[in-house]
Order: structure tokens, then C-alpha cells, then sequence
């Protein structure tokens, strides 16, 4: 009796908790749903802003776009792009992370201060980089000049007057990667400073009176007891950076010549201003199978870790 | 110990070097800002409001400003609506399969805006929202609930189980035990949804930019990169002080809440 009357009560906590689950599903399906299936058919179909008919062309949008030398370099940009940050996130995260993990006086304002990239809007902070890049007022180059490494013959950043950041190619992509590593560090130190601290400190003690250096405990005990948050810290960078368009967007407009396109960029010239849905829902469709598979092998990765 | 400040403030100088920039920029005379050969980062002539007084009443800023906190509220309210249910459900009543659906909305949160905007923005046609603040306060949601329903299914298992069953056994319903019980618990949650729905929308940029171009209609993130920057006319003095001062209460409010941010991504890794 006792048991039925359990059971009843489960089955209507199931029917109450579909319900309750149902209007958020149903939401995130309609509209994250039917974009994705538009963007598939899209992909398969000659579709411009100007007409509104569809002819379907089978992967011709796919084998145009691998044809062009733009949509080659976008694709290199954009893993190049990603894998700098990257590794810039996670050694300068590491860092930075070990220092704030120290006692220092007037923790909040530096707090405030060190998470600002990531805080502030990306488009934003993009314009601040725009002036610092700037190719005649670049503060930057203000700083260079009053070291010496830049504009008298033989300066490291060249005999002109301005090192045009965003005006050379290999230049401008350095400067990319270097506003997305200041953009994402913040994000990088605040999930390593959580698994720092979630270290037991008996153990590092323990080890300390064993005798074990700094350096000991941090690459035996500490490195390999964070390795799913640095599993995490790679998934949420890789994720944000792999998409981004705003900084390219903002800075370059993916120049000079095509020279730091990447995938978002480039779909949204040719999609939107280019008024080439099909051509440009193809190249953004390219991002899908890349963060489909990096996400789902690192989710598998660290949640395995864990049981 | 003077080793250890020195290497913070390098990072500290690191992060903040644009904003101090932009504030000092923001602040200066038009022939301060526009010669290469004196010093970017101090005054060299008295500091003035002329850059902030142009961007306030020559620009639509404030327009701007009002849009973005209407489409920031309104999210808001969107996602709680969708999100706090979704999250109790979820946490509290489904059995293993709440676990499983909550990773998978979870993930629905990694499929970035820029995969899709070109075919929302057929949906947003569809619906009519072309060109207003409406196409963006449909859109935002799908990035906000997912995100919000994860996080705030930590909070409601972290509530404990009893409380809710001693209230039920003293007669209330499950909904009125919900109410009375579990959101007082759960409101430092609430307050982390209300505060991520609404930074995230503030943030957004490429819904925006596909979908809405009337200058009268854009929010803060498009409107301040797009509007005042007239093809290779930069407007340095209102620009960067349009950007700052947008920046700057968004980074404050998300400050305060970031530790919540961080347990809810990192959770991922151990549930």
C-alpha cells in the first residue's frame, strides 16, 4: 500500500517535472533548432538576400568555398588564432592564478582591475585596442619610440615613426592574438585560482614537511591535481575565441588584403553584406564539427576523470 | 615579497593599460589627442568634458544606453521565467534522466551565436522582428536559458531535501513549499541568473549587428563600433568615451558575481 502510494507520488513528480522542464526545451529547440536545419539547408541551396528562391546545388557552396584562397586562410587564421591563445591563456592563467593565490593589500581593486578584459563588453574593449593600434597615435608605438625600438634605422619595430600594427599582415595577427589572450586570461586565472584552491592543503603540507620544493609540490602534487580545470579552462577559451568575431571585426575587418579573416568574418561578409546566404551559412558551418568534437572530447576527458 | 608585487603589477598594468587609456583619452582637448608626439597616457593640456558632452547630446548615446537596458531587462525576465522552473525540475523532481537532459542544455549553450546568425536571421524575418529591439530580446534567450538552467540547478541541489519535505509533511504543497522555502534559499542564485542574463545580452554582438541596423535601434555593444565610427572618420574623444563609460558599470556588476560564474563552468567537470 505504502509502496503504490510512493510510486503514484513519483510518477506525478515526473509528469510535474516534464512540465516544468518542457516551456525552456521547447524554447531552445525552436530557436536554436531551427536555425541549425536552416543553416544546413542553406548550406545545400543557391539562396541570396536579393531573391527569394532556393535552388538546391548539393555541396557546390561547400567545394566553391575549399576553392578559394580566402576561405583556406580564414580556416588557418582561425586555428591559429585559437591554439596562440590558448597556450597564452593557460601558461599566463598558471601564473597569474599563483599570484593572486598570495595575501596582497587591496586584493579587491585588483581583482577589479585584472578581470576587466573579460568583464567588459569585447566589442568595447575592442575600440580601446583600436587607439592603442592606431597608426599614427598608437600609444604603443609612443612607449617603443622612447625605448628605442622603434623609428630610427636599425629599431627592432622598423625606421618609421609607427609600427602599424594592424596595417601588416604577420603584425595584425600577432596584435589579434594578443587582444584574445588579454580578453580571455581573466576567464583562464578565475577557473585555475578556483582548482588551486581547492587543493587540500594537508596534502601540500604534508608534502612540504617530506621535504618537497616549491617546484616539486607545484608539478607533482598541484599541476596534475588541476588537470580537469585546465580541461575546462582549454574547453570555455577554445569555445569563445574559436567563434569570436568581434575582435577581428572591430580591429582589422579581417585585413589587410583577407590577411586575419577568420571563419565568423568571413561569413558574415559574404552572408551579410555580401548578400550570399548560402556561401556564407556553409562557411560558418564549418565551425560546427570542429567545436562539436573538441567539446565532447574534453567533456568526456574531464567528467572521466572524475569517477 | 617585492618580486611577487612586481609580477602583479605587470598583470594588473596589463589588463587595465586600455582602460586607463580610454579614460585619459576620453578626457582630453581635441589637439591633446591628435598629435603623436606627446604623451598618450598624461594631459598635456587641462583635461576636458567636450568628448563626453559631444557623445551626450551629438550622439544618440542615451537612446542607446535606454535600448540596451530594455532588452537587458527583458531577457532578464525571459530567462527567469523559462529557467528557474526548468532548473527545479531538473535538480529537484527528475530522476536520472534530469542529470542527462541538464548536460545536454547545458551544451546547447556552446553553439555559438556566430554559427547561426545568418539563418536566424530568416526566423527573425519570419517573425516580423526585423529591425527591432524585439529580434534581439527573442534571440538573446537562447544563450541565456541554457546557460542559466545549468547554473542554477547547482544552487537547487544545494538546497537540502529535508527542508522542502518538513514543509510539505507541516501542509504545504509542493508549489507553496517551492515558494516559501526553496527560492529564500535560492536567492543568491537568482540574483547570479539576473546578473548573467543581463551581462550577456549587454555584451552581445552579432545578433545585433545582423539584426539590427536603424542607428535609433542598436544597443550600446554595435551602436558605440558601428555608429561612431563613420567609414575612416574616427571620432577618438566621444568614441572612447562611449566605450568606457558602456564598459564600465557592466564590468562592476559582473565583478560581484563572477565566483558564481566560475562554479557553474567548472561544475561541468564533476557532477
Amino acid at each position: 500500500m505504502a509502496a503504490a502510494r510512493t510510486l503514484s507520488l513519483r510518477q506525478r513528480d515526473t509528469r510535474l517535472a516534464m512540465g516544468m522542464v518542457l516551456p525552456a526545451i521547447l524554447y531552445i529547440v525552436l530557436l536554436l533548432g531551427i536555425p541549425i536545419v536552416l543553416a544546413v539547408v542553406y548550406s545545400l541551396n543557391d539562396v541570396t538576400t536579393g531573391s527569394p528562391a532556393m535552388r538546391f546545388i548539393g555541396l557546390r557552396n561547400f567545394q566553391g568555398l575549399l576553392a578559394t584562397p580566402d576561405f583556406a586562410r580564414a580556416i588557418g587564421n582561425t586555428f591559429l588564432i585559437t591554439t596562440c591563445t590558448l597556450v597564452g591563456v593557460l601558461i599566463l592563467g598558471t601564473i597569474q592564478a599563483e599570484l593572486l593565490m598570495r595575501p596582497v593589500r587591496g586584493k579587491w581593486l585588483i581583482r577589479f582591475l585584472i578581470l576587466l578584459p573579460w568583464t567588459a563588453p569585447a566589442s568595447l574593449s575592442a575600440i580601446a585596442w583600436l587607439w592603442m593600434f592606431d597608426s599614427t597615435f598608437s600609444p604603443l608605438d609612443w612607449i617603443l619610440r622612447g625605448l628605442g625600438l622603434l623609428g630610427h634605422p636599425g629599431a627592432l619595430f622598423g625606421d618609421f615613426d609607427n609600427a602599424f600594427w594592424l596595417g601588416r599582415s604577420g603584425l595584425a595577427l600577432f596584435s589579434i592574438i594578443l587582444v584574445n589572450v588579454w580578453r580571455l586570461l581573466p576567464l583562464g586565472t578565475v577557473i585555475i585560482l578556483a582548482g588551486l584552491n581547492g587543493v587540500p592543503r594537508d596534502i601540500l603540507e604534508q608534502a612540504e614537511i617530506d621535504g618537497a620544493g616549491y617546484f616539486r609540490r607545484l608539478f607533482h602534487i598541484i599541476l596534475p591535481m588541476l588537470i580537469p580545470v585546465f580541461g575546462v579552462t582549454v574547453l570555455f577559451t577554445f569555445v569563445f575565441v574559436f567563434s569570436d568575431i568581434s575582435t577581428v571585426f572591430i580591429l582589422t575587418r579581417g585585413g589587410p588584403a583577407n590577411a586575419t579573416q577568420v571563419l565568423p568574418t568571413l561569413a558574415f561578409f559574404t552572408g551579410v553584406q555580401g548578400g550570399s546566404l548560402g556561401r556564407g551559412a556553409a562557411t560558418a558551418l564549418f565551425l560546427l564539427p570542429v567545436l562539436a568534437a573538441v567539446s565532447i572530447l574534453i567533456l568526456a576527458l574531464i567528467r572521466r576523470r572524475e569517477i | 615579497m617585492t618580486g611577487l608585487y612586481l609580477a602583479t603589477a605587470l598583470f594588473v598594468v596589463f589588463s587595465a593599460l586600455p582602460f586607463y587609456v580610454m579614460l585619459i583619452t576620453s578626457l582630453k582637448t581635441q589637439a591633446d589627442i591628435f598629435s603623436p608626439d606627446i604623451d598618450p597616457f598624461w594631459f598635456s593640456q587641462p583635461p576636458t568634458l567636450d568628448s563626453i558632452r559631444l557623445l551626450f547630446e551629438q550622439t544618440q548615446f542615451v537612446q542607446w544606453l535606454l535600448n540596451t537596458a530594455y532588452v537587458g531587462l527583458a531577457v532578464v525576465v525571459i530567462t527567469l521565467a523559462l529557467a528557474v522552473p526548468a532548473a527545479y525540475g531538473l535538480a529537484r523532481i527528475a530522476g536520472g534522466w534530469g542529470e542527462t537532459l541538464g548536460i545536454g542544455i547545458f551544451l546547447s549553450y556552446l553553439v555559438p551565436p556566430t554559427l547561426l546568425f545568418i539563418p536566424f536571421s530568416k526566423v527573425i524575418a519570419f517573425l516580423g522582428l526585423q529591425n527591432s529591439l524585439g529580434a534581439l530580446i527573442v534571440a538573446y534567450p537562447t544563450f541565456t536559458v541554457p546557460f542559466c538552467t545549468w547554473l542554477l540547478m547547482g544552487f537547487f541541489k544545494g538546497i537540502p531535501r529535508d527542508l522542502e519535505e518538513q514543509a510539505m509533511i507541516d501542509g504545504h504543497g509542493r508549489f507553496s513549499a517551492f515558494m516559501h522555502v526553496v527560492l529564500p534559499l535560492a536567492m543568491p542564485g537568482l540574483l547570479t541568473v539576473v546578473v548573467f542574463a543581463f551581462t550577456l545580452s549587454t555584451s552581445e554582438f552579432i545578433y545585433a549587428l545582423a539584426f539590427v541596423t536603424h542607428s535609433a535601434d542598436k544597443t550600446v555593444s554595435i551602436a558605440v563600433p558601428t555608429e561612431l565610427i563613420r567609414g575612416d572618420v574616427y571620432h577618438w574623444g566621444p568614441l572612447l568615451a562611449g566605450a568606457l563609460i558602456a564598459s564600465i558599470p557592466i564590468a562592476v556588476l559582473y565583478t560581484f558575481f563572477i565566483d558564481h560564474l566560475v562554479a557553474g563552468l567548472t561544475s561541468v567537470a564533476h557532477d
